[in-house]
């Protein structure tokens, strides 16, 4: 009898899975189109996609990039759909400078922020070698001699005073931190007042950079340098205000208290109109402070009382046992706040801090309300206004919007990069 | 040996100046003296900088001018207004219009916020993309181009009056009642024909005190419910006459007033009749609910997320569905972590509201401390009033979230 029991004795071939269930397909299924009104939704959304490129990719390939004037632009297009975006090519310098910033000088703003990349790697990338923050040490000086010129004494006699300020904090600052600062601004107005006397004395007919007034800055250059002056200035400030909010000592803390919800409360074009139009009567009479340094004065003030809020956040959430270690450590206030206490406290605030950041670069846009020519100022007065652009909205406006967009999600994309950097729990 | 020296034991030797740096019991107080001298002496060079100055330019401080006539004319107002009014006057017209916006677009920004930041979390992948893109783009321009911007296509893209003119015309009337010009949006405007309620004032007065009845009574229904559910366990359907409380009252009511709508029409120039809302205050309210929507988008999807799935699981556990699971368990909790960003983007928006001045709405920033302010030349009186005016809305809602975080915080044991 033939033995008709089988076992096999090699494995079958896998069969592929169902096509629903691999690929772009399942992707597909699960993602845009797994209910019935998740489909729909889907089909609305790419409707709203294709109505947005239909309106915007003619307009922006169709584009003219060479003419000189609006009515010019609209021969060559001859009724097609196209943006004049001539216009930016034409006007770019009025754009990126301002129009009273002498042609001839743009290299030098423009090597002023070559420069600031170089000044800010070390404080934004922390692997590069420390000894960059020398170079990030002296920059504003070059900057502010690169931007505005004039006699080099002026840059030179603040940067000795700062420098001589530190040398005196180092000396004493380690025996006695409240001697140390205050020795170190007395050393500081001292040798701003000797320097004073003697930038008078040898300034020369022909200083090596012709001056530019404050009153010629405009354009992007212009936002750009108040955000970055006005940041980096209000983060000390800040930090001054929050370590106050906290401090046990009634009248300190009363002082911050109210300054900082003060200027919390008040909208920004207020404090602008204070610096355009009433900080002015605040200086001595025969002092002329000019609209920039007004502003600068303002704008700080301003987000130094954010910054202070998002740094008290900081503060907050350490929990109590950091104050208490650094304490039975035997380390006095100033010690325990710059080796405990502010490190910490600072790490915690890198996102709030970046965000107002962000948010002041944005509003630096307001001082257009206050008739100086920043990039929106620049836009809705002399460009729109002049016979051969007036009417060009969308090209200038996206531009300017574009321009915006691209400074303030780096910054936003970089805040996220440092927190990934910088968490040093396990998870 | 048990004679032990008390470390705590303060110093009894002379007192030496260091001590008022080195001891503790007097160093709080050197430092706020030393804090007060300066302070003192800011104020001081200040002030009589400022007394200086004024002396100089031959002004003083005073606030005068408020009742004098203000000779400029404001087109978009609440309350009667005419270029003889004062200065005043023109100060509450602005702030009026400051807090009409203001409402407005916190109104339609939380609309805006919650449908993105919901969305955003949806799992159809083109759409949360699309509502990250919104958030991004909207988030990363400054909030006065989008002014600008929204400001061009109500005045420069849309129709002319003429335009909506001749038997075959280049604009018509949305549903014959909307009429979109570059001079401002027209709408049906509502009016009274009964003679016996002539004060339209008074009667939307009326109108309002019919809803707030009716808010109670629909409370009073939602209470009696919950009773008999808790009686019973079984919840009455009370739907339909919460719904008729809400409809039937207010219905009667503008019936017996003779409630009429009168359309905007075309007359030479221009169009008469039904609402006008001004093209800038549509561009201000517009720009400000987006831009504060991709802010409020944001708060919402970290609330929703900041509720540990444990608590959607527990949900789940106990036999919730998806709907009462939302309802009952994560929006409560995720509200707690919504509202108080919210309440403060609020605030942001009212302050950005002063960039009406950018597209000439007429907000208490462009009358106050605009053309009030460069008639008169009261530099200083009229910045401190707008300054006061501010802070006192931002102290008002500070005060209103203080209360509302009192009212939510967590009772723990």
């Amino acid at each position: 009898m033939a033995d008709l029991s089988f076992v096999r004795s090699e494995m079958l071939p896998e069969r592929a899975p169902p096509a629903t269930e691999v690929g772009i397909v399942k992707w597909l299924r699960t993602n845009l189109f797994s209910t019935w009104p998740n489909a729909l939704l889907t089909i609305a959304a790419f409707y709203v996609i294709y109505l947005v490129l239909a309106g915007v990719l003619p307009w922006l390939f169709g584009g003219v990039w060479t003419t000189s004037s609006l009515s010019e632009c609209r021969e060559v297009l001859q009724g097609d759909v196209g943006g004049c975006f001539s216009v930016l090519t034409e006007r770019w310098n009025q754009l990126i400078y301002g129009f009273k910033y002498p042609t001839e000088l743009y290299w030098r703003p423009n090597l002023a922020l070559v420069l600031l990349a170089f000044a800010a790697a070390p404080v934004l990338f922390f692997d590069l070698p420390r000894k960059l923050l020398l170079f990030t040490a002296i920059y504003p000086f070059i900057a502010y001699w690169l931007v505005w010129g004039g006699p080099i004494g002026v840059p030179v006699t603040a940067f000795v005073g700062i420098l001589g300020a530190y040398l005196v904090f180092e000396r004493f600052s380690a025996s006695n931190f409240a001697l140390g600062a205050l020795g170190g601004v007395a050393a500081a107005f001292v040798l701003w007042f000797i320097g004073g006397y003697l930038v008078d004395m040898m300034a020369s007919e022909n200083p090596l950079l012709t001056p530019v007034a404050s009153r010629d800055l405009g354009g992007f250059m212009l936002n750009l340098m108040l955000g970055v002056t006005c940041v980096s200035l209000s983060i000390p400030l800040g930090i001054a205000l929050a370590l106050g909010r906290q401090s046990s000592m009634p009248l300190i803390k009363g002082v911050c208290v109210i300054f900082i919800e003060f200027i919390r409360g008040v909208p920004l074009i207020t404090l602008l109109f204070v610096a355009s139009v009433m900080l002015a009567y605040f200086f001595p009479p025969d002092a002329t402070v000019d609209l920039f340094l007004r502003v600068v004065i303002m704008i700080t003030l301003f987000s130094s009382a954010y910054i202070a809020e998002v740094i008290r956040g900081g503060l907050a959430a350490l929990p109590k046992g950091q104050y208490e270690a650094a304490d039975s450590l035997g380390l006095d206030y100033p010690q325990a706040m710059r080796f405990i206490i502010l490190p910490q406290a600072l790490k915690i605030s890198i996102p709030g801090i970046v965000n107002v950041a962000v948010g002041l670069f944005k509003d630096t846009t307001l001082v257009s309300v206050i008739s100086m020519f920043d990039l929106v100022g620049m836009i809705r007065g002399p460009i729109l206004a002049s016979q051969e652009w007036n009417g060009v909205y969308w090209e200038l406006l996206g531009f300017a919007a574009l321009l915006f967009f691209v400074v303030c999600y780096g910054i936003s994309q970089y805040s996220q990069w440092l927190e990934r950097r910088l968490r040093t729990d396990h998870r | 040996m048990y004679h032990m020296t008390s470390m705590t034991d303060p110093h009894r030797g002379q007192f030496r100046l260091s001590m008022l740096f080195n001891d503790t019991r007097y160093r709080s107080l050197t430092y706020q003296a030393i804090a007060a001298i300066v302070l003192a002496l800011a104020i001081w060079y200040l002030g009589n900088n400022l007394l200086q100055n004024l002396r100089t330019a031959g002004l003083n401080i005073s606030f005068g001018f408020l009742g004098d006539p203000a000779g400029y004319d404001i087109s978009q107002r609440l309350v009667e207004y005419d270029s003889q009014s004062s200065h005043s006057r023109a100060a509450i017209v602005g702030i009026l219009n400051t807090l009409l916006v203001s409402f407005l677009a916190c109104v339609t920004a939380t609309i805006f916020g919650v449908v993105a930041g919901v969305l955003r979390l949806s799992n159809n992948w083109l759409v949360s993309k699309l509502m990250s893109v919104y958030v991004e783009i909207f988030r990363n321009i400054p909030v006065l181009i989008w002014i600008i911007i929204i400001f061009t296509i109500m005045t420069a893209v849309m129709p002319a009056p003429r335009a909506f003119r001749g038997d075959t015309p280049e604009a018509t009337m949305l549903l014959d009642m909307f009429a979109f010009t570059n001079r401002g949006v027209y709408t049906p405007g509502p009016y009274f024909t009964s003679p016996f309620f002539a004060n339209p004032f008074l009667n939307w007065v009326l109108v309002l005190a019919v809803l707030a009845g009716s808010l109670f009574a629909t409370r009073r229904v939602a209470h009696w419910a919950t009773g008999v559910q808790e009686q019973s366990g079984v919840r009455p359907t009370t739907w339909y006459f919460t719904l008729g409380l809400w409809v039937v009252p207010v219905g009667l009511l503008l019936l017996v007033m003779g409630l009429a709508w009168e359309i905007p029409e075309l007359k030479g120039f221009n169009f008469k009749g039904g609402i006008k809302v001004g093209g800038a205050l549509i561009a201000l309210w517009f720009a400000l609910s987006i831009y504060t929507g991709a802010f409020i988008a944001e708060n919402v999807r970290a609330g929703i997320q900041a509720i540990s799935k444990g608590q959607t699981e527990a949900a789940g556990a106990l036999g919730l569905r998806p709907r009462r699971t939302m309802n009952l368990v994560v929006l409560p909790q995720a509200l707690r972590v919504i509202i108080p960003p919210l309440i403060s983007h609020y605030l942001n928006i009212t302050k950005n509201s002063s960039l009406a001045i950018a597209v000439g709405y007429a907000d208490v920033t462009a009358t106050l401390g605009g053309i009030t302010l460069n008639q008169t030349g009261r530099a200083i009186e009229c910045v401190l009033l707008l300054m006061a005016f501010y802070l006192t809305i931002s102290l008002l809602i500070s005060v209103g979230m203080n209360f509302y975080n009192k009212s939510v915080k967590l009772k723990e044991r």
